[in-house]
């Protein structure tokens, strides 16, 4: 047998610490919020909030400010330059609001101020304009994804795990109206989906769908988590943004299940053998080897994309980064033991599959 | 349990396809002899990989709407005419109307049938006003609009077709989306400005007569005789602006781009480069006919509202050409050419969303996602052998002919790599190892327990299998509703992420199933097994 990290009778008292675990979660998911809270939002890059950016490559070594200084005189509203990629690429994003300029006068200004005032060659790399209409549709978009993946994995998680697959329609049927009914209201797209996820939860609670309950709120807690560390560290929510939101949803919830597999598999082998916390403790102790192997490979690829990817890809690495390491800790953590506050739910008669 | 050496075949004749697939993706082998046997062109990369436009076009319904509603009150009011009914010029109103006024009462129901006969009009309302008039106002069927919505869509993706193959560009794709919106890609064009002007450019071309008699101060506050239009005449600076000055037109259309069969690039005594048109046979009668009747009078060329040159007609025009004269650069008179050559939109479009990339910054994007991609591979495969040894070394094999299918999969579907379509195949190879890992850890458990090599494969691999399914179908969930709301890029990730997927669960299951098969198959119930 090759090299083990985890030894076989490992048995941590994961329902032991949840306490703690709780607290950890609950902290981080605050200061996500208080600064989403004090920021005023999330910060919207330009996919969402519309308006332009211009990349360019400087063929020597300066920094935003000069950057900033050399474009400043030729009076683009909003102009913010930042800096991306890794320190020695010298590639900055000039980044302006307005939407009545045109890309054409934009391109040259920038063209002039740099060629007058820099001193270095330079390339404009990248130029992106989107409007706020089409920006304002890519926001509802995303989130409508982000909502219908949640809603479509929790269906799934209910018929598969519980074969409940009526319970599971009934809650579908019934989201559906509650989506259906709110969209009536005109809500902003935003607070619509986080009604519709209070619904989701409330419903597999009611329903006791404790398998996709568990699931769910540990998917909701890793999306908030990342979604509070971007806008801790100040980074921009764009499309790439989301589908990296997207994948950690995937990715988180393929950890959970793989966990839950186990302890549906050993509630069925121990009943009455054993309390639901040992069960469970058992189930994330067998399966802690794999999850700490498939989330260190899959760390290990998506930090070479972090530093070596190039500044396009950047930001997305980082969230998949952040991503990845919060599933893994909610799917040992946070899932597992909700599935115990709750106790088990209702078992199949026979074992199907 | 089917034989394994059914099971080798069916793998093999997979990786074999696969890779027919695939290679042609691979420098070199698309042009050499190999490439011409094999099926496809490879994986085709994103505007993100190959520098290139990216346009999102909005289409101004409403102008088209109101064009195409005022068309049909001149129609209206010529059917009347056949009838001896008489009414006033009609007004388009907005929310789909059309305001018209009949002239005598007693015509009411003539004009009303004429209504019901010759066009998509319904009555919404008719009131009686002072002396012997009645105002009507009309609305089309919600049907009739949807249906020249459509034939608005098509036209002008028409159009932005025929100015883009004449602009020379390989591989356009146009297509439109929902919400009155056209796609636009234009993959390795270098000058995204240039481009955005001459898709972008109505190009409604217009002939006007002059009214000469008309008061210009008057005009400009807005007091007009019927009939006639404030325009502006362009002059072009010797710095390239222009400067315009006032000048009333009447407001009809004498002739427009409709009958225009040819326009080209022509050069005048100067040296000065004009646009020369070619009427049809149509269009060249009309432009002979009104030539004749209007000698010594002034025609404006109006383009977009613009008017251009406003020339004298000194004698009429026989052989049915005009020419466009502006002081053009050479390069402004091609691209008008080309606009006119192609036809006009038949309604404004506005530019909605644009992304250029330069292609300096896509061929750096593959050379990072494949260098990162390349080292992130290589710790994994080498971990993945210290860590499981033999069954490492397994997991390796099936980890590389996992990427080739993606490539493979990606190319048959002629699906297009992007930016994140590297970034989920990247994350792909660390997810991929997952499914082995899954099995192998099963396996070791089985293998604790006591059971013998060949058996703990075969519970390790059955017990594994359903979890691998149930984990995986959740990805492939969040990857599909990311291709169904996603666009661009954020699609191309999606179809890598959920191929990924796909591929990763035959190789992992069934393939690296068949090579431990093999393994053990010549060995006693006793052998180690490497795990």
């Amino acid at each position: 047998m090759g090299l083990q990290i985890i030894k076989p009778d490992t048995n941590i008292d994961f329902v032991g610490i949840r306490k703690i675990a709780f607290i950890i979660s609950a902290i981080l998911i605050l200061c996500g919020l208080g600064s989403l809270l004090i920021k005023g939002g999330p910060k919207y890059g330009i996919d969402f909030a519309g308006g332009m950016i211009v990349q360019v490559r400087i063929d020597k070594a300066t920094d935003a400010a000069a950057v900033k200084d050399a474009v400043n005189e030729v009076n683009l509203p909003g102009l913010v330059v930042q800096s991306i990629g890794l320190e020695g690429d010298h590639e900055y994003l000039i980044r302006t609001s307005s939407s009545d300029i045109t890309s054409e006068e934009v391109r040259a200004k920038i063209n002039n101020a740099l060629t007058d005032n820099l001193g270095a060659s330079f390339e404009i790399q990248r130029l992106e304009m989107v409007g706020p209409k089409v920006g304002a549709d890519l926001r509802s978009q995303a989130l409508e994804a982000l909502f219908y993946a949640v809603l479509l994995i929790a269906v799934y998680i209910s018929g598969r795990f519980e074969q409940r697959w009526t319970a599971a329609a009934v809650m579908a049927a019934a989201l559906g109206g509650c989506v259906y009914g709110l969209g009536l209201l005109d809500l902003d797209m935003g607070w619509l989906i986080l009604a519709a996820l209070f619904i989701t939860v409330g419903l597999c609670w009611y329903l006791k769908l404790n398998y996709a309950l568990g699931a769910v709120a540990a998917l909701i807690h890793d999306v908030l988590i990342t979604v509070g560390l971007f806008s801790i560290m100040g980074k921009e929510f764009d499309l790439t943004i989301i589908a990296a939101l997207l994948t950690l949803v995937g990715y988180s919830l393929n950890d959970t299940i793989i966990v839950f597999d186990r302890i549906r598999e050993n509630t069925i082998a121990k009943q009455g053998k054993m309390p639901f916390g040992q069960i469970i403790n058992l189930s994330v102790n067998q399966t802690l080897s794999r999850t700490i192997m498939t989330s260190g490979t899959t760390l290990l690829v998506v930090f070479c994309l972090y530093v070596m990817g190039g500044s396009v890809i950047h930001d997305f690495a980082l969230a998949l980064l952040i991503g990845i390491t919060v599933g893994t800790y909610s799917s040992i953590f946070v899932a597992s033991p909700i599935l115990y506050g709750f106790g088990p739910s209702e078992l199949p008669k026979t074992e199907e599959d | 349990m089917q034989s394994l050496r059914l099971r080798a075949v069916i793998a093999l004749a997979v990786v074999l396809l696969g890779l027919a697939f695939m290679l042609p993706s691979l420098p070199g082998v698309k042009d050499s002899s190999l490439g011409k046997i094999l099926p496809g062109k490879g994986v085709s990369l994103g505007l993100d990989l190959k520098g290139g436009i990216h346009l999102t076009l909005g289409v101004d319904m409403k102008t088209a709407m109101d064009n195409s509603l005022a068309r049909l009150g001149d129609d209206l009011k010529a059917s009347a005419r056949e009838q001896e009914v008489y009414i006033l010029r009609p007004n388009v109103l907005d929310e789909n109307q059309i305001e018209v006024t009949l002239i005598k009462a007693e015509q009411k129901d003539t004009f009303e049938s004429v209504i019901k006969d010759s066009t998509p009009f319904a009555i919404e309302e008719s009131t009686p006003l002072e002396g012997d008039k009645v105002k009507y106002v009309l609305s089309v069927s919600p049907k009739y609009r949807s249906e020249i919505e459509k034939l608005t869509m098509e036209q002008a993706i028409k159009t932005i077709r025929n100015r883009i193959d004449q602009f020379g560009v390989a591989e356009p794709d146009i297509r439109k989306q929902q919400d009155n919106r056209i796609q636009v890609q234009l993959p390795g064009l270098q000058d995204p400005e240039r481009a955005i002007k001459i898709i972008g450019q109505t190009a409604h071309l217009e002939f006007k007569m002059v009214d000469d008699s008309a008061d210009l101060k008057k005009a400009q506050q807005g007091i007009l005789a019927p009939g006639r239009e404030l325009s502006s005449l362009l002059h072009r600076q010797a710095n390239g602006s222009y400067a315009e000055s006032p000048i009333v037109l009447k407001k009809d259309a004498v002739l427009t781009g409709e009958y225009v069969s040819d326009a080209q690039v022509r050069l005048d005594q100067w040296n000065t480069p004009y646009v020369s048109l070619t009427f049809n046979a149509r269009g060249g009668k009309i432009f002979t006919d009104l030539t004749g009747e209007n000698v010594n009078k002034r025609m404006a060329i109006v383009l977009d509202g613009k008017v251009y040159s406003a020339p004298v007609i000194r004698e009429r025009i026989s052989g049915g050409s005009a020419s466009i004269t502006g002081n053009f650069t050479r390069e402004e008179a091609r691209d008008l050419a080309v606009v006119l050559r192609a036809g006009s939109l038949p309604a404004p479009v506005t530019i909605l969303e644009q992304r250029s990339v330069g292609p300096s910054l896509g061929q750096e994007s593959i050379d990072n996602g494949v260098m990162s991609a390349m080292v992130g591979m290589a710790l994994v495969l080498a971990f993945m052998v210290i860590y499981y040894g033999f069954s490492g070394m397994v997991a390796d094999i099936v980890l590389i002919l996992n990427i080739m299918l993606i490539m493979g999969g990606l190319a048959a579907f002629g699906a297009t790599l992007t930016l994140p379509g590297i970034a989920g195949i990247i994350l792909t190879i660390g997810m991929a190892v997952d499914a082995n890992v899954i099995i192998y850890e099963r396996i070791r458990e089985e293998l604790r327990r006591g059971l013998s090599a060949s058996q703990s494969v075969s519970e390790g691999y059955g017990r594994a299998t359903l979890t691998i399914l149930d984990a995986n179908v959740t990805t492939v969930i969040a990857a599909i509703i990311l291709y169904q709301f996603g666009t661009g890029p954020v699609r191309g990730f999606a179809v890598t992420l959920t191929l990924g997927i796909i591929t990763s669960m035959f190789t992992a299951i069934f393939v690296s199933r068949i090579l431990f098969d093999l393994y053990l198959k010549n060995r006693s119930d006793k052998a180690k097994l490497s795990i």
